[in-house]
């Protein structure tokens, strides 16, 4: 069995490019080009980790339907120093997420894609959407978090939408994606053509304010809360934005990427286990 | 009532108007300087001790006389950081924690999640059959469980202790099924990303089928007792009343849902699993309260059964018949068995990967060490738990963690509705419309 994790890893991306030749054929090269220019530019078997400047992923181009990379792995056993004698402490490969899918997207995406774009241009909302990637049979859609009640309110409302149900928000820490660090994620299900969407909304962890949908769906009430407690995202126009799970008093955000998991050594018949996340593992 | 200081308050806390404290205080003083003050509103807190409130949830409600003018849930007293623990676990272990949630309907929460990650590693049309009929069985019987527990704590809160006393008989026996099948009563993590665990035990059918005949015979016993019983319909008639309206702008499903007449079901709106194969049906009832959510919940049990019937009729035909996906790097390879020391690995596979197989040892080695790769992306994954839309939203970063794996429970958005449908009613409705939802706190808080 191959040992190289580079080798595998490439590989792995490339076979899943081919798996996906329907939809995202054509976005394919730019990925691959990418992940080769991460690897070539920092140096795979170099040995000394030092990234020049123009190597650090907020360096990295990232316009509108281009690949963006949020974040990169080092190594193989997710140790540094010298805990890793595997020789692959210098690898680096760059953590790259589904790329923006061109039109036609396919099946019933197509209609929920133009009938929100007809929408947005009868209002001049045209750059509301900045992007929209379908992956492994989910559409979704980037929003510019300034935009997100108007669009919000014309999925819910609009005829050829009808996006009644929201699933709830589910905040996302990419501490590397840098700019739009924090993301929230909308489920919204459309009952009436029975569809599901996902639409997804970034903030910088410098700004980590965004628009509060609670009085388009009121279900998002808690949900806001949650990740409001959970992310420290402040949902501007919630009515009452406390934490909802952790006590009111407590201080810091849990689930963001900068917060520890905390715990302690466990001694067990004279051998000590850290706790999980200082423990030895793979990334 | 004191205009003294209240010892118990932290600074900060009321100090203004009238503060009822029993601190070093004669009872007599503080009843009569109530009785003076009836007319005022009361802030009684419940919970989040209290037997009524499934678990540790509070609730405060503001009274006038034994109206409810205002209702609140304060949560979070069962948060465990679940979907936090499973960012610094192998995708494989992620089962162990989010079976974990909601307790009473595990097998729904492993389902979820493994159907997300399934979806992220691109093998959703690879997971054999057998799994999928195995997984349809495990959930209907939960979902059986489940609805008898609601049913017999709904019960039991109103006092009909007769409903709880037979509903944990018959759920006994579905969680005696779930030990023979899986090996636990409870946070099975027996659904895993590519199939289940272990294949079904010899007489596993046999049992089902045992318990088929049984539940035909005790179901009725429920609708006998509740269906026409005047004590019971005058508790649950009208109470806790929410309309469609109400439901999906609050994000209601399942069977609060169902009570508005509308059939929402993600079994047959969104089929996974393969449950377009099985011949059931969504029940609704059209009241909108209390009531009409026992009902749904008792009819559902019955269609459950009809889903187990033939889950069990499949699965006859499918002895021996693979219930993990093909892909070596992805499927856990050691089958348990019961050797004299008790559990553990079976022997054949000791012997596969230490004497016959180098490739099976790797993989072996690298799945129980490192686990696999999932692609990286993001899936959402809902399906139709005892309370209504589950899902898991699991984002990958191409690493072997989960990157992030939010939970969308059905019980922490339920309980919203609290104030709606408790609000202008009775205190002792609040219990009742509680009960209709069905909220776990395991799942609410996670």
């Amino acid at each position: 069995m191959s040992d190289k994790p580079d080798e595998k890893h490439a590989g792995k991306a490339q076979d899943e490019s081919d798996d996906k030749t329907d939809k995202n054929e054509a976005a394919r090269p730019a990925e691959e080009r990418n992940l080769e220019k991460a690897k070539s530019e920092t140096g795979t078997g170099s040995g000394v980790e030092q990234p020049a400047p123009e190597q650090s992923p907020e360096n990295l181009p990232a316009p509108t339907g281009e690949v963006h990379a949020v974040g990169e792995r080092r190594g193989m056993f997710g140790v540094s120093g010298t805990g890793d004698t595997s020789g692959y402490g210098g690898l680096v490969s760059a953590k790259v997420f589904p790329s923006p899918s061109q039109k036609p997207y396919g099946g019933w995406f197509d209609d929920v894609a133009g009938a929100l774009e007809a929408r947005l241009e009868a209002t001049d909302l045209t750059s509301a959407i900045e992007s929209v990637v379908v992956h492994r049979g989910e559409i979704t859609f980037h929003v510019r978090r300034e935009d997100l009640p108007f669009v919000a309110q014309m999925l819910r409302d609009d005829e050829a939408l009808r996006f009644e149900l929201c699933s709830g928000v589910s905040g996302v820490h990419y501490p590397d994606d840098h700019g739009r660090e924090l993301h929230a994620v909308y489920h919204l299900t459309s009952m009436t053509h029975n569809r599901l969407i996902r639409v997804e909304v970034t903030a910088p962890d410098s700004d980590p304010h965004l628009p509060s949908l609670v009085s388009i769906y009121p279900t998002l009430d808690w949900h806001e809360r949650e990740t409001y407690d959970m992310f420290g995202l402040i949902f501007d126009g919630h009515p009452a934005l406390t934490r909802v799970l952790m006590p009111d008093d407590w201080p810091g955000h849990p689930q963001r990427k900068d917060y520890p998991l905390g715990g302690i050594p466990v001694e067990y018949k004279g051998g000590s286990i850290p706790p999980p996340d200082q423990r030895r593992s793979y990334n | 009532m004191t205009t003294e200081q209240d010892f118990y308050a932290a600074p900060g806390d009321t100090s203004q108007g009238k503060v009822f404290t029993v601190t070093g205080q004669d009872w007599d003083s503080i009843t009569q300087s109530i009785g003076e003050s009836a007319e005022e509103r009361v802030v009684v807190n419940m919970g989040p001790q209290h037997p009524s409130t499934h678990g540790v949830l509070r609730l405060i409600l503001e009274l006038e006389g034994e109206t409810v003018t205002e209702a609140r849930c304060g949560i979070g007293y069962l948060h465990t950081g679940i979907e936090k623990n499973m960012e610094y676990r192998s995708w494989v272990q992620g089962t162990t924690f989010c079976t974990r949630m909601d307790y009473l309907s595990p097998f729904f929460n492993e389902a979820t999640y493994a159907l997300g990650v399934e979806r992220l590693l691109d093998i959703e049309d690879d997971v054999p059959e057998k799994a999928q009929v195995m997984r349809v069985l495990l959930m209907e019987l939960n979902r059986m469980s489940s609805h008898l527990v609601a049913i017999a704590t709904g019960g039991m809160e109103i006092g009909a202790l007769t409903v709880m006393t037979i509903g944990f008989r018959e759920r006994e026996l579905v969680l005696d099924l779930f030990e023979l099948i899986t090996g636990l009563r409870m946070n099975h993590a027996f659904i895993r990303p590519g199939g289940v665990a272990q294949d079904l035990p010899p007489g596993a059918l046999d049992e089902i089928r045992d318990f088929i005949a049984l539940m035909r015979k005790r179901l009725p016993e429920y609708a006998a007792l509740c269906n026409a019983n005047p004590i019971f319909k005058g508790r649950l008639e009208g109470v806790g009343h929410l309309d469609l309206a109400g439901c999906i702008a609050l994000g209601l499903t399942g069977p609060v849902l169902r009570s508005t007449g509308y059939a929402w079901d993600l079994r047959k709106t969104q089929p996974y699993c393969g449950y377009e194969d099985y011949d059931f049906e969504v029940q609704t009832w059209d009241t909108a309260d209390s009531y009409g959510r026992f009902r749904i919940r008792l009819n559902e049990m019955w269609e459950s059964l009809k889903i187990v019937e033939q889950a069990a009729d499949r699965l006859a035909g499918l002895e021996g018949a693979p219930v993990m996906v093909g892909d070596k790097k992805i499927a856990w390879p050691s089958q348990l068995a019961i050797g004299s020391d008790g559990m553990g690995n079976s022997l054949d596979h000791i012997r596969h990967i230490m004497g016959e197989s180098m490739e099976a040892l790797i993989h072996h080695f690298k799945l129980v060490t490192e686990g696999f790769r999932v692609p990286a992306g993001q899936a959402y994954v809902p399906i139709e738990s005892p309370r209504g839309e589950l899902g898991a939203h699991v984002v990958s970063d191409g690493g072997t963690r989960p990157f992030r794996a939010h939970f969308r429970d059905p019980s922490f958005t339920n309980l919203q509705a609290t104030s709606v449908m408790s609000e202008g009613g009775m205190v002792a409705d609040v219990i009742v419309a509680i009960a209709s939802i069905d909220p776990v706190m395991g799942g609410v808080d996670r």
